[in-house]
């Protein structure tokens, strides 16, 4: 199924539709579908099961299902506040539900800043479909044309005799109706038309988290549950050959211990050593004294690689983009600015450490709580890793604490299904901090070496960087890629970026932004450095960049200016500061994001 | 098997723990009070904060059999019904993001009103430097805290 309805041209997909259901209950439910991705020679229609978007209940209830993971970027309340936006439901009504992993829901991910982008049609032909349904069947009850009638607060009202009819009374009647055709739905799109859109909501999962509920992967605790830790081997990809299980086994409350032979993939079942126990902390004590002969094919060590980096600064490394004539205008500019900056491999270190949930029911079941980035992905490869049927395997979603990327790596899950296969019982993985630290997909080191060449009016002419970065076979590894039209390319009439890679074994990903948080530091870094040599305002010179364009830049120039603008404005730039203070400014775009930041630092 | 009587939440729970077993996984895997969060296990994060005897104490250090004759209160004791000023303002400012830091936030926040029914930013800052969270909430946390003081103030000065 599509996640996105529409096509090359932005238009809506045609392709889409929307299904209404009546409950035995006397509920009304409303899915969005779509036609096109059936082999099956029926149309998608008839062989299309309702993938629950909206329900209305017979006393007004409205629930909502939010589709993705929620990590604490909030989609959980934004997604359903959408749909009742068009829907012209009041936000005390609704009761948000979230979604197992379904295929039927389209693409369930946290990742790329896209859900809210890919989500926002669908969430509106829902509500704005049920919406169409209610007042068709509220003129239909009346005899009147859907134009006199209008909605709000889960009542429609035929405006003409001021006649009303509560959403919950005309469930019936609705379900009798033709779904509406989606091409032909108005979806609220401008911030003037929407009342709860733009409204402070606080999180929906806000009174359960204040008081400590259950919510968590960790907190899940079942009929017979097992704790688990996994020991992997310290240097990335090792294999146990051996261990002291039956000593392990003997220790207070372990009730198993037994080696996983694994596999290859990193972001797969990593090779390890399982030690199963009625609490965590036993589980945990055992490890103490659990002893592995590892089998380790490559050792790397990050003080190899700031080696390497010097090596390679020296050398061309490949051009990945060339405006102009770097060399010959830095031959011609007034005045040369050089620096490096590097930062080291960094852990997400999310604050709920990895673990997961899972229960192999006597059916063959198999059942999850993966607090998850990519819960449908996670469920792929459990049934490659374990020969289950994809359709046999269940994955529930709970609320996550914290991913940054960390959770869109499959390893955690698939470790606890097959742990759990293995023990014949109900059990929670869970990862130390140690674990967590030793075992991530860590953002990738880089070295950046910047040359700037001004103009004697101090414009940067002039803009070479050489980004040393980390790779396997020769192609950057998760991460580690810069693209080579990335801001500040196209600002520059002499740009040029430069890439050398040094092979790595480490694992590695997406850390939030994905890399443009390192990117970043070290562009902004220099550009202080090149303003102060420039004798220029950081703000101004950071303006002049941005005023001129060579090529195309991929931001929208006059856009990035403005958030310069505006958060120079709020932070009062400019303004008189005591001797020890001063103010810094800051600028990226990235994921068609603009920000600003503003610092105020004081030096003691 | 030791065996420790510990009030939690105004009741007592009879249990045996293993050896040096901390509070934290007492309450979490022996209890199922899971509010209480694993997060560092080594004392310096802040997510498994409970209240002994009123003060924040991080339950991950505590051997569980220490702790008998304590007055214990974690996240889901708070209040009766998440009416507790701190959790009100928590909810009013919207403070958490993922959430999973924000039970030990809360205790340390409601110990510092205890002590202090008025902070200023340094005030707060020095009692909740201990709490770690890794989306990043400090802002929030501090106009939290100061909402919470003023719900307090409001409802008679009880926190």
């Amino acid at each position: 199924m599509n996640a996105q309805r529409r096509d090359d041209r932005g238009n809506m997909d045609r392709r889409a539709f929307l299904k209404t259901t009546l409950l035995a209950s006397g509920a009304l439910l409303i899915g969005v579908g779509s036609c096109g991705n059936s082999n099956t020679g029926k149309t998608a229609r008839e062989t299309w099961k309702p993938n629950l978007y909206v329900r209305i209940d017979p006393d007004g209830t409205i629930t909502i299902v939010s589709k993705n993971p929620d990590a604490g970027q909030g989609v959980k309340t934004a997604f359903p506040m959408v749909v009742a936006e068009c829907l012209e439901v009041d936000w005390k009504d609704v009761h948000v539900e979230q979604a197992p992993a379904d295929d039927r829901y389209g693409r369930q991910a946290l990742g790329g800043s896209r859900g809210t982008p890919d989500g926002w049609d669908d969430l509106r032909i829902a509500g704005t479909g049920a919406l169409t349904l209610l007042m068709g069947a509220a003129a239909k009850e009346w005899d009147v044309p859907t134009s006199e009638c209008s909605a709000a607060s889960s009542i429609i009202t035929h405006e003409p005799s001021g006649r009303t009819k509560a959403y919950a009374s005309l469930l019936e009647t609705a379900a009798t109706l033709p779904a509406p055709e989606v091409s032909e739905l108005k979806l609220k799109s401008r911030p003037s038309e929407f009342k709860l859109l733009g409204t402070f909501v606080p999180g929906v999962d806000n009174p359960k988290i204040l008081t400590g509920q259950p919510i968590y992967g960790s907190d899940i605790r079942l009929d017979g549950m097992l704790y688990a830790v996994y020991q992997k081997c310290p240097v990335f990809g090792g294999k146990a050959r051996s261990a002291n299980l039956e000593h392990v086994r003997s220790l207070p409350g372990v009730t198993h211990a037994f080696i996983v032979p694994g596999t290859d993939e990193y972001s797969g079942l990593q090779p390890g050593v399982a030690i199963v126990a009625e609490t965590f902390w036993e589980a945990n004590s055992a490890r103490e004294a659990l002893e592995v002969d590892w089998e380790t094919t490559h050792a790397d060590s990050s003080e190899g690689y700031a080696e390497q980096a010097k090596t390679l600064a020296a050398e061309p490394g490949e051009t990945l983009r060339h405006d102009g004539d770097v060399d010959a205008t830095f031959d011609r500019s007034v005045t040369i600015v050089e620096a490096s900056y590097h930062y080291p491999f960094v852990a997400h270190a999310t604050m709920e450490p990895m673990n997961c949930t899972a229960l192999l029911h006597e059916s063959g079941k198999l059942e999850l709580w993966a607090p998850s980035q990519n819960p449908q992905t996670q469920r792929k490869l459990i049934s490659q890793t374990l020969g289950i049927p994809e359709g046999r395997i269940h994955v529930n979603q709970v609320r996550i604490g914290g991913a940054f990327g960390r959770r869109s790596r499959l390893d955690f899950a698939v470790e606890a299904a097959w742990i759990a296969r293995e023990t014949g019982r109900p059990v929670q993985l869970l990862w130390t901090r140690e674990d967590d630290m030793a075992h991530d997909f860590y953002r990738p080191a880089g070295w950046h070496h910047f040359k700037a060449g001004l103009s004697d009016e101090g414009r940067m002419i002039a803009f070479d960087h050489h980004f040393i970065t980390l790779g396997m076979g020769g192609k950057t590894v998760s991460g580690a890629r810069l693209s080579a039209n990335h801001y500040p390319a196209g600002l520059v009439p002499n740009f040029r970026l430069r890439q050398s890679i040094i092979e790595t074994h480490v694992p590695t990903g997406p850390w939030r932004s994905p890399g443009h948080s390192a990117y970043c530091f070290a562009y902004q870094s220099f550009f202080d450095e090149v303003a102060l040599a420039a004798g220029r305002d950081p703000l101004e010179f950071r303006l002049d960049l941005l005023s001129q364009s060579f090529g195309k830049p991929q931001l929208d120039s006059e856009r990035g200016s403005g958030t310069l603008r505006v958060a120079a404005e709020a932070a009062g730039w400019g303004r008189e500061m005591e001797n020890n203070r001063g103010l810094g400014i800051a600028f990226h775009f990235d994921h068609r994001g603009y920000a600003a930041h503003v610092a105020e630092v004081s030096i003691d | 098997m030791p065996q420790v009587t510990l009030k939690i939440n105004g009741t007592e729970h009879t249990l045996d723990v293993a050896p040096n077993m901390p509070l934290l996984w007492a309450l979490r895997d022996k209890l199922n009070l899971t509010g209480t969060k694993y997060s560092c296990g080594i004392g310096v994060c802040g997510a498994c904060t409970v209240l002994v005897d009123g003060a924040p104490t991080r339950s991950c250090l505590m051997p569980a059999t220490t702790m008998a004759d304590r007055e214990i209160t974690t996240i889901e004791g708070l209040s009766a019904d998440g009416n507790h000023p701190v959790q009100k303002a928590w909810n009013d400012e919207d403070v958490p993001q993922c959430g999973y830091c924000q039970g030990g936030q809360i205790l340390a926040a409601a110990a510092l009103l205890e002590q202090n029914p008025k902070p200023d930013d340094a005030d707060i800052d020095r009692a909740m430097s201990g709490n770690l969270c890794r989306c990043g909430t400090y802002i929030r946390i501090r106009k939290a805290i100061k909402r919470a003081a003023q719900y307090a103030a409001e409802e008679g000065g009880d926190v």
